[in-house]
Order: structure tokens, then sequence, then C-alpha cells
């Protein structure tokens, strides 16, 4: 079955015409559905405007929104975050762009000593409903510094909602449910798959739920817990371990924060097994938060120790040898081999 | 063969000239052709306010070593700079403060109990009433001034005719959010005042060792703005220039940075002793240029102050002081769950279990 089905089977709202659109172009619609709803919304980032993003993800709305909405800004990343908090703390709703993952250190001190925390600090008087989106991950053989998977970073901040989508269903739906949002919500966009696929979304504009996890994929035998771009990776073994006569259950996160436990837990009660898959280095990555999730709660239930299959332990490599860190489709073959042998 | 050369222009493509204001020296007289328009009343007024942020001052220092308050960075000395400012601005104006603005903050409408709550650790202090344009104190040092551009270019999208006016340290301008902010002020020409109290030491790092700048005020040719420094104890020459700052952003041409010269008369904080790296001389000499006793020669040689009036407002200052203590002495104490309430608009599954395991834990 492939994802493209999954999903649309599975709208919440704005059933109704579609069109084929890739995760890119999704992104884009969510953006510019939002901006033709609410004034207040302004897109700001570098090259967001004239030349639509690098990865097109801002593609014509600077034709229909102007400059001052679609704001290309000086080459600076903690002043795009800065600037968003300013802005969003006086009544905007500012989406900025940071253009890779890899290039938000300087804008660190921003979102974790402010946006994180300024409805907290102020006792809810001043909030910063603010989206800050951020293409992420390897596979798209860049230069240095393009490739990373930073929520680590994030999730370790109280103060942030971090959502992931890997569709472009859940793209649309996940980022215009963000840009509704009253809190700072970290986007990140799978780069590999910005445009890997096309799938059916809705043309209306429609949510789908921060906090909320999906199954895509029902099985009995294992379950699959992943994000992003790892999501199609974990379908790719589930479909190669089916012809092996296991059943796998692909559960795909969609938000990271706030943590969806209860269909997590639901499917490894279910299923007794569980393997985590993301791109960030392993040792204390976020799989290692879900493995104690699980061990906290179903240790009786579980059949095998929690398996991880992750970025390794490293530098994330140069374009040559980035096969052999990114987690693939055999790779997590063997881990569900693993926990089925125990 | 010989190549016939030519000769290229070696040309001049920037000259810039950096002006300093001065008004009231220190000795009470001022320059007639440079003041301002305030009426006397006005005048009165902006001293009684200097006086009464020198006693909310002394009081929370006292407050300090008495263990009734947490650690307080004094803002003696800084008066003019807040209270000039503060003149200049409008219901509208949005201030951003770093963390030695509390007299500013007082001016714009935070109460004085609550300045106190924040620094005796309560985040209740930087819960303003609705209506008064006030970020919180920011502590991370220059992450203020990026907000200061952000609230400036929403101002300026939205079309609202006010200006967002952020405050800061010298050492802050070595940071990059300073940089950034000033370029990105420039660029957008957004509704932005940013004032440097340039009080001359970053806890102990001289503003010396802080730039190699002559002075703060010509970065602004950096960034296209224009830059002015003031005598920042002459809280005429204060006023004069956030006025002029203020009118232009306010008429939507762009921001100003403004560098007004003054010098820190207490510790850094009361977990500073000043002592291990400046000599009393300096501070002593410091003292005599006083913003205060200055304004205070200012208005008596114009026969609008007395010192019956002094004693009056002394008293009125330290009274009204003695209120806000009381005020934040019977705050009721904190919920425990508000550190979990305010973390997100709604309380996601993990932080109600995590509010309830607080909760059993004391007993309420």
């Amino acid at each position: 079955m492939s994802t493209a089905e999954i999903s649309v089977a599975e709208i919440e709202t704005g059933a109704g015409p579609t069109e084929k659109l890739t995760i890119a172009q999704a992104v884009r619609d969510a953006m510019r559905d939002e901006m033709d709803r609410d004034p207040m919304v302004v897109v700001l980032g570098e090259d967001v405007g004239i030349d639509g993003g690098v990865f097109r993800a801002t593609d014509g709305l600077i034709e229909r929104f102007g400059p001052e909405r679609v704001i290309d800004t000086p080459l600076a990343e903690s002043a795009i975050i800065g600037m968003s908090v300013g802005m969003a703390a006086t009544g905007m709703r500012p989406v900025a762009e940071i253009q890779f993952m890899g290039f938000v250190y300087p804008a660190i001190n921003q979102l974790l000593g402010h946006a994180a925390r300024m409805r907290n600090r102020t006792r809810g008087h001043l909030t910063v409903p603010m989206v800050v989106r951020m293409p992420y991950g390897g596979g798209i053989h860049p230069p240095e510094h393009h490739s990373e998977s930073y929520e680590t970073l994030f999730l370790n901040t109280p103060g942030f909602k971090v959502v992931v989508p890997s569709n472009p269903y859940d793209a649309k739906g996940l980022l215009i449910a963000a840009i509704r949002d009253d809190d700072p919500v970290l986007f990140m966009e799978p780069k590999r798959i910005y445009r890997a696929f096309r799938e059916n979304v809705p043309i209306e504009p429609y949510t789908v739920p921060i906090g909320k996890a999906s199954v895509d994929h029902e099985g009995d035998d294992v379950t699959l817990i992943s994000w992003g771009a790892m999501v199609r990776v974990c379908h790719d073994a589930a479909e190669m371990l089916a012809r092996e006569d296991l059943s796998v259950e692909v559960v795909d996160l969609r938000t990271l924060n706030p943590l969806d436990r209860d269909t997590i837990l639901a499917s490894v009660e279910k299923t007794g097994r569980a393997v985590v898959v993301h791109e960030a280095p392993r040792t204390n990555g976020f799989g290692g938060e879900i493995a104690a999730l699980i061990g906290e709660h179903l240790l009786l239930h579980l059949l095998a120790p929690v398996q991880r299959v992750a970025g390794f332990d490293v530098v994330f490599p140069a374009s040559k040898n980035e096969h052999l860190y990114l987690p693939t489709r055999d790779r997590i073959a063997k881990a569900v081999r693993r926990t089925m042998e125990f | 063969m010989k190549m016939k050369g030519v000769r290229m222009p070696r040309t001049q493509v920037y000259n810039a000239i950096t002006e300093r204001l001065e008004i009231l020296d220190p000795n009470g007289t001022v320059d007639e052709t440079l003041m301002p328009e305030l009426s006397a009343d006005a005048m009165c007024e902006i001293y009684r306010d200097m006086v009464r942020m020198r006693a909310m001052d002394d009081k929370a220092l006292k407050l300090q070593r008495q263990g009734r308050m947490g650690t307080w960075p004094p803002i003696k000395g800084q008066e003019a700079i807040q209270a000039g400012v503060a003149q200049a601005m409008k219901n509208e104006d949005w201030l951003i403060p770093a963390f030695r603005e509390h007299g500013i903050m007082l001016l714009r409408g935070v109460p004085a109990h609550l300045i106190y709550a924040y620094w005796a650790g309560d985040e209740r202090g930087s819960a303003y009433p609705d209506g008064v344009r006030v970020f919180p104190v920011a502590v991370p040092v220059g992450s203020q001034w990026q907000h200061g551009t952000g609230v400036g270019l929403s101002l300026k999208l939205r079309g609202e005719r006010a200006v967002a006016v952020t405050l800061g340290g010298d050492g802050s301008t070595s940071e990059g959010d300073f940089h950034e902010a000033m370029n990105c002020a420039g660029v957008f020409k957004t509704n932005s005042v940013f004032v440097i109290q340039n009080n001359q030491w970053a806890i102990s790092v001289p503003l010396h060792q802080q730039t190699a700048s002559e002075t703060l005020a010509q970065k602004a040719h950096a960034y296209g703005i224009p830059g002015v420094q003031v005598d920042g104890n002459d809280v005429f020459a204060v006023y004069s220039a956030a006025a002029e700052a203020l009118d232009r952003a306010r008429n939507g041409d762009g921001p100003t940075l403004i560098e007004a010269v003054t010098y820190r008369l207490g510790d850094h904080t009361t977990a500073d002793d000043a002592s291990r790296y400046r000599k009393d001389e300096e501070v002593a000499a410091w003292e005599k240029r006083d913003p205060i006793l200055r304004l205070r020669r200012y208005l008596e040689g114009r026969g609008l102050w007395d010192d019956a009036q002094e004693q009056t407002q002394l008293e009125a200052a330290q009274s009204w002081v003695e209120e806000q203590v009381t005020a934040l002495e019977s705050m009721p104490p904190q919920d425990p769950s508000d550190i979990f309430t305010h973390m997100y608009a709604d309380l996601p599954p993990h932080l109600a279990e995590q509010m309830a395991e607080v909760l059993e834990e004391v007993g309420s």
C-alpha cells in the first residue's frame, strides 16, 4: 500500500476536490491558504521572495502577497528568529524559514532563550505564535552542513511543539495547524522527499491535528516507529518483511512534542515488539526516549528489547559516504528480525 | 614591449561624522539654544520620577541584603537616560528592555512591586497589566535588540504610528545579535529606536576592551541609519535626541541608534563587587556628575525647586517605595501548578501527569 492511498483515506477535514502535489508544493499551499485567510501571517527568511526559496517551498508567494508579507531577510538566522519573536509577541503570525536545519545554530539563543519561554515567563501575557520551517535530514548529496537532523536539541527544550510531516497530505494539514497554533512550532521538512512523490491533497484548507500520530500500516508482529523521511523507508522495510510473512505495523509520529504516547503504547501493547527509526545520531537520540517510554509502561508486554535504527554517532558524512550513515530498508529489516528471534 | 597604463582613481566613497549632544552641564546650566520644549511642570515631574527611581533602587539593595530580594542589578546613575527616553515615548509605543531598565519600565506602566517580584524570583513579575506595552526583562545579553527590530517591523507592516524603543548596555553591542538587529532595522527601515546605555562597564570589562571604536554611536553609519551620542547624565539631551528619533520612526523614516554615555555607579548586580576591577576615584568623579543632582541644580537655579520640595519629594518617594514593598510581600504565593500551566496554550498530557506528581508531593 502506498502512503498516498493511506493518507487520502485518513482525511480528517476538507474532503473535496484534490490535486497531486509534492511535499514542497503542499507546504507552499499551506502558507498561501493561511496568508489568504489571515493578514497577520507573514513569511520571512533567506531567498523566500523572488527566488521562491531554495527548495521552491515559497514559490509564487511574493507575486501573490508582495514583499511586505513575503520578506527576503538579510543572511542572519538569529535575526530571522529574533525578529519573529518581536513580531509574534505584538500580534503577527510569522512563518520563518531557516534555509537548512544545519544553519540553525546562530538562532539557538533566540529559539531556546526566548521563543520557547515567552509564554511561561510572562504567565501568558505575551505569547509567540510563530512557525519555524526547517528543511532537515540527509540523502540529497549536498555540501557539508546541509544534512543534519537536530530535533533532539529542541525536544529537550520545553515550550516548543515539534512537527515532522512525512507526506504531502500531512505537510499541508500540519503546517496549517502549526500556523494557527498559539505556541511556537518547529516544523521540520524532510528535504530528501520534498519532490520524491506526489499524492492527492485537498485543494481546500484543512488541518491535521498536532500531537497525533498515525498508524500508516497495520500489523501484528512488530511496531516500527518513525517520522519524516524515514517513514517511507519503514514502509519499504514493512513491504519486504511481508514477503517473509512478518506483519509489521508502521507508526508515523508526525509530532514529536507533544508526543502521542497513547498511539505508540497501544500499538506496542498489541505487537509486543518495537523498533524506532530515526536519522539523528543514535546515542541520546529521541529513539532512546521512546524506548524508555515503552519500557516504563509495557515491560511485561514486551517480547523483545526495543531496537533502535538510527544515524551513527558520527559527524554527518559528506556526500560520498552518506549512504553509510542513513538508516536503510535492510538495516531496519535486520532490526525487526532481531526482535523476532529474541 | 612597454604596456601603456591607465590611471585609476582612488576616491573617497564614504565619509561620516558622529555628533554628540549636550544641553545641561554638571553645574546645572543649560544651553538655551538647544533646550527642548518642556513645561516647568513636566521638568519637575521628570525630576520626581528620577527621585522615585533612585528610591526604588536603594530599597531593592536593602531588601537584597535582608534576604527579601534576589539578585538585583542597580540602575543608580542611569536615571536620566530612562526618564528622558520615557518622556519622549507615547502610549502606543513599545518598550523592549534589557535588565537594567527598571526606571523606564516603571514609567511605561509596569508597577514597581512587579519589578521587585521579578527580581525576587516570581514570574508573575513579568505579567504586566493589560495594555502595558513592555516586553519582559531580557537576560541573555543583546538578544533584546532583535526583538526591537521585529516589533518595529511589526508596527510598520501594520501601519501603526508607534515605535519600538529598545535599550541595552555597552557590552551588548559586542554581541552578534546587536549587529544583526541594527542591520535588519536599517534594511527594513523599521519603526525602531535603539538606546545604548553606555555605562562604561560590562561587569568587569571596560568599554575600551569591548570595542576599538571611539564611540558606539558611530556604529550606526555601518548600518545606514542615523546615530548620535548624548550625555546620558543630561536628561534634556537624552529627551531631545529620543524625541527626534521617535518622531523619525513614527513618521516612517526609519530607525535611530542613540548612545547615551553614563556610568554605572553601583555594582553590576548585588552578586558583584566592583572594587575588584575599578578604582574608587573613578566612581567618585562620576558621582559628581550625578544626573539627579544636575537636574536639581538646574531646577533650583530657575526657582522651580527648593529644599522644602526636595524634602517632600524624598518622603513621598520613600513612602511610595514602602507601599510597593508591602504590595510585593502581600502577593499570595504562587500555585505550584503555575510552573506547568503556562508552558503551552493547552496543557499537554505529559505535563498534566508531571503536574499531578508535583501537586501530590506538596500535598495540595
